[in-house]
């Protein structure tokens, strides 16, 4: 058994894990709120942008000239995905859920003989996915410096996208993050952002005959790269939003289990104290009896 | 017969004006100015850098934008936009700062027709405010 300042010791020092863990969650918790604000506030830019353009889309009446970014280059050969993660660990399982999504994917493109190229955004993606599929990484970005999410750390992923799109390194992109629903649900997205899916039909989508200034087709054109940006904008709000939650679960469990096996330790420590005192009695007993 | 109609301005981070009172609506669209009022047909159009004027019963204001898409639809106009700044209260550093971007982008060699356009009215527009 361990000796009495050995069990001391270890039940300070779960207290003071304790500590951190309860300060972990309760930072979480306010950037928590924080993160999710922004992800509602964000939500109409990216609803009305994903309207409007299903509009044009569907008024769109030369099918064949359509801009790429949104018809596709007409062939499947290679994926490029974004892989979205968090910069920070300790946030449960929020990174490995991402991915374990996108390694099934990666498998599924991979076993169709396709070519597969990877982007990392977050630290923790690019440490979790090098020793596997490093040679399919050919970017990674962090946005470690930066305090909040911003339109702008978006839009140079989104330049990026764009520009590989237009040297014809790809052919489908795929994102990959977490969608916020609650503190203890995050479900892991994939997402199709080019060539875009325009299926669903638009919101409120009459039949309206709208004027376009300039061409429909000049306006797609330089809608379309907006999308990318605000679509990738709109999965890093979701992501940090749900990394928050994440954190906030996990550290909240942390804390719990720290104080159970603070409250184990103690009772092992006052058994093994009052051990101790009974011993020495026996000793002083026997010893006077034997006089 | 009342002449106004509602107008919502929204950039990535938030919803950054709602409003249902204005009369007209003066944006910079790419291919010059248009002014938007009551019972216009439905419109989709995009946006060059300038200025957006504002007319409503409580007064006119005015704001800088970057770009954007004007989406005009039963009486309703929505603006999306990146970067929208109020030109009541503007910071002028930013301002300067926004124009050296520009200014910067413009002297590389390999920029289009078109991007040499919109920078050189981004330009000539946040001139106009200093």
């Amino acid at each position: 058994m361990a000796s009495l300042d050995d069990l001391k010791k270890r039940i300070s020092s779960v207290k003071s894990t304790q500590k951190i863990t309860k300060a972990m969650k309760m930072v979480a918790a306010a950037k928590l709120r924080r993160a999710q604000e922004s992800a509602e506030k964000g939500r109409p830019y990216s609803e009305k942008m994903n309207n409007i353009i299903l509009n044009l889309s569907n008024g769109l009446s030369d099918t064949e000239n359509a801009p790429k970014l949104l018809s596709g280059t007409g062939e499947d050969k290679v994926h490029l995905c974004v892989v979205m993660t968090s910069d920070r660990g300790l946030c449960g399982g929020f990174n490995t859920n991402i991915i374990k999504k996108a390694k099934i994917f990666f498998q599924k493109i991979l076993d169709e003989g396709k070519t597969l190229k990877i982007i990392t955004v977050g630290s923790k993606g690019y440490d979790q996915l090098k020793r596997v599929y490093g040679d399919n990484i050919i970017e990674k970005i962090s946005f470690k410096d930066s305090k909040n999410v911003n339109y702008f750390d978006a839009d140079k992923v989104g330049k990026i996208v764009i520009e590989k799109f237009e040297k014809k390194e790809f052919d489908v992109c795929t994102i990959f993050y977490n969608q916020f629903k609650n503190v203890i649900t995050q479900i892991p997205q994939e997402q199709q952002i080019i060539p875009l899916n325009t299926s669903e039909k638009a919101e409120n989508s009459s039949e309206d005959n709208y004027e376009f200034e300039p061409e429909e087709d000049e306006i797609l054109s330089n809608l379309l790269p907006k999308n990318i940006s605000t679509q990738i904008f709109k999965a890093m709000l979701e992501n940090s939003a749900s990394e928050q939650g994440s954190r906030m679960s996990a550290m909240d469990n942390a804390t719990r289990n720290a104080g159970e096996m603070v409250d184990k330790l103690t009772i092992e420590y006052n058994r093994s104290r009052q051990a101790a005192i009974t011993k020495e009695l026996i000793e002083i007993i026997s010893g006077a009896e034997s006089l | 017969m009342s002449e106004e109609y509602s107008l919502e301005i929204v950039n990535p981070e938030k919803s950054f004006l709602s409003k249902d009172d204005v009369t007209e609506v003066v944006v910079p669209a790419f291919e010059g100015e248009i002014g938007i009022l009551k019972d216009h047909i439905s419109i989709i159009s995009f946006l060059k850098p300038g200025i957006i004027k504002i007319f409503s019963k409580s007064g006119e204001d005015s704001y800088y934008v970057n770009d954007g898409i004007i989406e005009f639809k039963n009486n309703n106009l929505s603006i999306l936009t990146s970067l929208i700044l109020d030109l009541k209260d503007i910071d002028k550093e930013k301002i300067l700062e926004i124009k050296k971007l520009a200014e910067e982008e413009l002297s590389k060699s390999e920029i289009s027709d078109q991007e040499k356009y919109l920078l050189d009215q981004k330009i000539e527009v946040l001139k106009s405010i200093n």
